[in-house]
């Protein structure tokens, strides 16, 4: 895809994500936002996947480990043929594959259930683990909010992949500044993130704009190319971009539009997406 | 019984995973810190590619062991049982729990026979814990034969499987040729009087307490009950229809394991006068495993004087 393409789907992402949560009642929509251009990037074009073989041993793995933000995983998974973009509708509801969090047993595709914070990283750490007992050349790569890291068993699962050299292990950070309480910096600060990982024996890369799709080319890129260690690419983004009246409020972490919102929601990412 | 040949469960844990790295090349073992307590050492020197040490980080541990799974592996991931249970519990249930992940989890030191570390270290919950997590498979095999046998059921078996394994040498109790199967129990001696339910340990501590019974006119049966989940439900209420009168026996806390499911199986299909033997809702403390099974009336002296005090009230 080009980035005209890069940036219409993760438009229609975007739709996705508020659609699911405005039809489930509830949901977490800020941070689904705020990665919508990442799940673009690694769905679209990063990761080694087919909708039609989601078991394939040698695929590239995905693990949300911000499991909240799984309106955005289904909205990118709609997109690149897993399932149709109307499924999204049924999100949370009785019956759904697309659970409150993700279910790896009810829905091909997803590759670890996930939900409560901080256990991804280590599960996309086993994963990394087994393929290089496997001698296998697939890279697995894990989603993090900035307010994730602040438990203790991300930095337990970091220094594991530091020391084993984990270089097929790529850790990306949803840096969107808010976790529920607020502020991350004022919840429980976790910065300097970058400097973090990098005492954890990790390459580091620090991308400017997490909505830029050259940017995240770039860093992938990079990220590829890193021998003999593990990457992490923290990325600064905007929670609840493109919708006007969510973007940068911390509110918007976990609730779901009303109807009048979700229209106003929807006429924004109409306008955005009539630019591209 | 000093002439019976005695061997620590974990021990029979680290000699079968040797034997079974031989035999599948999907095998993995993880652990934290403590591979030599675990008895994991002689299988990190045979597979050094094979076995990762996680430090101390026990949560870490058992989320990395669903990746390994996720990813086709057989990750055994081994610790004390307080750490592997009650620290990593979250881990285990929405890690590899949640996901019915093809982990076995291999927990020793389990119980007041830790010993002299005391009570921060004797983990009298784990088997209720384990028990809570649905489609886990808990077992706490009573001897070496058994333990070995449990293993090999276990990496046969496709799902999560939590095993319990002690630090102290205990009597072998089972032949070579004896049919072990997950979810199955066995009577190891007939009896009329009263059914002693027991697993771990608690069995040879049942057969030297029968053997006392019996000098005194009571023919107790005893039963195995290896699997705790799922529970052998039928020959439970076999028993307790035969006999009348149970009691279960286990070096766990008397809430929530093999006395519990016991007393909830035969509630509801067979009301039956109950006695549940165990640690009695109390912490553990210091001292020689020998000494603390004698205090907490575990060995056969103790379950023989609860046995007949359960009888002759009756």
């Amino acid at each position: 895809m080009n980035v005209q393409e890069l940036k219409k789907t993760a438009n229609q992402v975007r739709k996705n994500i508020v659609t699911a949560v405005y039809y489930a009642k509830a949901g977490h929509p800020g941070g689904s936002l705020s990665a919508a251009e990442i799940f673009t990037y690694l769905y679209m074009e990063e990761m080694n996947i087919d909708p039609a073989k989601p078991s394939d041993p040698d695929r590239d793995r995905f693990v949300l480990s911000k499991g909240h933000t799984c309106p955005g995983l289904y909205g990118v998974m709609a997109e690149r043929g897993f399932f149709d973009r109307e499924e999204c509708k049924t999100f949370r509801h009785l019956g759904s594959r697309l659970q409150g969090h993700p279910s790896m047993n009810l829905l091909p595709g997803i590759d670890m259930s996930t939900g409560s914070l901080g256990q991804g990283i280590s599960c996309a750490v086993g994963m990394a683990l087994a393929a290089k007992v496997q001698k296998k050349d697939y890279r697995v790569y894990t989603l993090l909010g900035d307010g994730e890291i602040e438990e203790g068993q991300v930095w337990e699962a970091a220094m594991f992949a530091g020391a084993k050299k984990l270089d097929n292990l790529c850790v990306i950070v949803d840096n969107n500044g808010l976790q529920i309480d607020g502020k991350i910096e004022e919840v429980n600060n976790p910065y300097p993130i970058d400097k973090k990982f990098e005492a954890f024996n990790f390459h580091v890369i620090c991308v400017e704009d997490g909505h830029d799709f050259e940017q995240l080319a770039a860093a992938f890129a990079e990220a590829r190319s890193v021998k003999g260690l593990p990457t992490a690419i923290i990325c600064k983004t905007l929670k609840g971009k493109d919708v006007s009246f969510m973007e940068g409020v911390a509110d918007w972490h976990g609730k779901a539009p009303n109807a009048q919102q979700y229209e106003i929601a929807m006429a924004d990412l109409e306008r955005i997406g009539e630019t591209l | 019984m000093s002439e019976v040949k005695k061997i620590a469960t974990r021990e029979s844990y680290g000699k079968t995973l040797l034997e079974l790295g031989a035999e599948m090349p999907n095998l993995v073992v993880l652990d934290a810190d403590l591979a030599g307590s675990t008895k994991t050492g002689v299988f990190a020197k045979a597979y050094p590619d094979r076995h990762f040490d996680c430090g101390i980080a026990e949560g870490n541990m058992m989320s990395i062991a669903a990746g390994l799974a996720a990813a086709g592996m057989v990750p055994f991931a081994s610790s004390f049982a307080m750490f592997a249970a009650c620290r990593a519990y979250e881990q285990v249930r929405n890690s590899i729990g949640y996901p019915h992940l093809n982990v076995k989890i291999g927990a020793t030191h389990a119980g007041i026979t830790v010993g002299e570390d005391g009570a921060s270290h004797q983990c009298l919950e784990d088997l209720a814990l384990m028990r809570e997590i649905p489609g886990m498979v808990v077992m706490c095999p009573a001897d070496d034969t058994e333990a070995r046998k449990a293993i090999r059921a276990a990496v046969k078996h496709e799902g999560p499987v939590y095993i319990r394994f002690g630090r102290a040498a205990v009597p072998v109790v089972f032949d070579e040729d004896y049919d072990f199967q997950i979810g199955k129990g066995s009577v190891i001696r007939e009896g009329k009087d009263v059914s002693i339910i027991a697993n771990g340990l608690c069995v040879a501590s049942a057969i030297e307490a029968a053997d006392m019974l019996a000098k005194d006119g009571i023919d107790a049966e005893i039963v195995n009950i290896c699997t705790i989940k799922p529970l052998d439900e039928d020959l439970i209420v076999k028993t307790a229809s035969k006999t009348g009168k149970v009691v279960t026996a286990e070096e766990h806390s008397i809430i929530g394991a093999l006395g519990s499911a016991v007393a909830e199986c035969l509630s509801e299909k067979c009301p039956t006068k109950m006695y549940r033997i165990g640690v009695r809702d109390v912490f553990g403390e210091s001292a020689s495993a020998e000494v603390l099974l004698h205090k907490y009336m575990l060995d056969g002296e103790g379950i023989y004087k609860q046995v007949k005090a359960f009888v002759e009230a009756d």
